[in-house]
């Protein structure tokens, strides 16, 4: 059902986990839906220097969560929200069209946590 | 790793050697069509007769009452669909249960978006239907009550023989989907009061592709399918005889069997509950403790999702099942979880194990080892494990 590469990702998700003192944290999804996820970011010189997450979810929204930071990391911001959903699932090789909803979680979670640092960093 | 632990027999089953063995010839050199006029397609009559009356003396029936179908599925369908139509001058009313398969609940909702009014009789926290939910749900426009024997999510046995002696008296037809049950409950349709009944081979160790209605006699149905005369005239389609060949040994089997499947499957599943119950926190049963299928666990798990599980289950060579949105097809977890009042956000978070004929202790034990890690793993990585979870309302 799952390409290799996504079933590569769910088996060994990269940046798992919270980062403390995080400069931005995004929350999204319920658990009611099965699926939710977080992530904490840590930006310096407007660069995402680091970036962890935890998800609650099936294999496509594990996969997804963990692509969309192996993208991220190391981006400036405003690239870092251009990252689309349809964009992490295509570097995923794809995923069954049952679960492209599953995909939404993660770049979304992306853009709610640089909105929250930028919220938190009005000038 | 090579070793694949089976504990999914409530989806399928591998079909018996001994079942196999019975159906070969009937593929090869005795192909032909039990309609025709010669030999070889009238041995292929002579053993489905055979078979018929194998599997009616098994379920107390007559022969001529047993109507051989594609599966469950297309029983299930044909048994609400057929009543309906032939008995619309007396009513458009059929009441079934919330927790049906699905073959049973969407021909209802097929019904009801066609002018028949349905009422679903709701189920207490094991999964067990009140049968005088039933009675009080019946009307004089009622054409058919349909419920299932035991439930293929959390394995509830229903008080179908209570249910049977209700719609006798009133005079309603009374259809049971007892795909769960074939093979491991005793079913004799005279004590169980039932007017139709479905069962599914592949269930039971018999091969996929087959299955039966029984009909009891005078029962007006109207046919499902249109175009030939077999099963007298009321199921149109060339006689599958391989699979009736199978599914008659495969129940026939099954039946010598029961009572010590049952003993074994039992003793098995709960050495699984004890050893998982003991080696993780924050899990719990889901459905009826005693009045269930005797090879039916289902578990659900705080701060983890059900399809997650299963991968990783996978990887160790273990295939069990889910009712969380992800395994269901749909955005919506197990209408069965969610009737038995369990909350969507744990009801994402179940997983069932049915265990059959060729589990072993070791097996189980298997399981018992390799579980916890995975639901440490994956609680580490939850979001909600450490807002809602034990380790904090303990402190």
């Amino acid at each position: 059902m799952y390409s290799e590469l996504v079933m590569e990702h769910f088996r060994n998700p990269r940046n798992i986990g919270v980062i403390e003192n995080a400069d931005g944290v995004g929350e999204v999804g319920n658990p009611q839906c099965g699926d939710m996820m977080r992530i904490t970011i840590k930006v310096k010189d407007d660069i995402l220097e680091d970036i962890k997450f935890q998800t609650l979810g099936c294999g496509a929204a594990v996969a997804t969560s963990s692509m969309v930071t192996e993208m991220a990391k190391g981006k400036k911001l405003d690239e870092a929200m251009d990252i689309t959903n349809q964009a992490v699932a295509e570097a995923l090789g794809g995923l069954p069209p049952a679960k492209m909803h599953c995909s939404n979680l993660a770049a979304d979670g992306l853009q709610a946590a640089i909105k929250d640092y930028r919220a938190r960093h009005k000038a | 790793m090579d070793r694949v632990v089976y504990m999914d027999h409530a989806s399928t089953t591998p079909t018996d050697p001994e079942v196999v063995a019975v159906m070969l010839p009937w593929m090869s050199e005795q192909f032909g069509n039990p309609s025709t006029m010669y030999s070889l397609g009238l041995r292929g009559a002579k053993v489905v007769q055979n078979a018929r009356e194998s599997i009616a003396h098994t379920i107390n029936a007559d022969p001529e009452e047993i109507y051989f179908t594609s599966g469950g599925t297309e029983a299930d369908n044909w048994a609400i669909l057929g009543v309906a139509d032939a008995h619309s001058k007396k009513g458009r009313h059929l009441i079934t249960s919330t927790i049906e398969h699905h073959a049973v609940l969407e021909s209802m909702e097929y019904l009801e978006k066609r002018g028949c009014e349905i009422t679903r009789v709701p189920v207490d926290g094991g999964g067990l239907i009140d049968p005088e939910e039933v009675r009080r749900a019946l009307r004089p426009d009622t054409v058919l009550v349909s419920i299932m024997y035991a439930n293929n999510e959390i394995g509830t046995i229903e008080p179908i023989a209570d249910i049977g002696r209700i719609t006798r008296e009133a005079g309603v037809l009374f259809h049971v989907d007892a795909v769960q049950a074939a093979g491991k409950l005793p079913l004799d349709v005279e004590e169980l009061g039932v007017d139709m009944l479905s069962m599914s081979a592949h269930k039971f160790y018999g091969p996929k592709g087959v299955g039966l209605m029984y009909l009891r006699k005078r029962t007006r149905v109207t046919p499902l399918l249109h175009g030939g005369g077999q099963e007298r005239g009321r199921r149109a389609g060339t006689t599958n005889v391989p699979g009736i060949v199978g599914m008659a040994k495969a129940l026939e089997l099954a039946d010598n069997r029961m009572a010590e499947d049952a003993v074994r499957e039992a003793a098995l599943r709960d050495r699984l509950w004890e050893g998982l119950s003991a080696g993780i926190e924050a899990i719990h049963l889901n459905g009826d403790p005693v009045r269930r299928l005797p090879g039916n666990l289902n578990v659900r798990l705080d701060g983890i999702e059900g399809e997650s599980m299963v991968l990783m289950l996978d990887m160790e060579g273990i295939c069990v099942s889910s009712g969380s949105a992800c395994t269901t097809g749909s955005l919506e977890p197990s209408h069965v979880l969610l009737a038995i009042g369990i909350p969507a956000e744990h009801a994402h978070g179940s997983l069932r194990a049915t265990l059959g004929r060729s589990t072993t202790t070791e097996d189980v034990d298997h399981f018992i080892k390799v579980f916890p890690p995975i639901v440490d793993r994956l609680r580490q990585m939850s979001p909600i494990w450490c807002e809602n979870c034990v380790c904090k309302q303990r402190n």
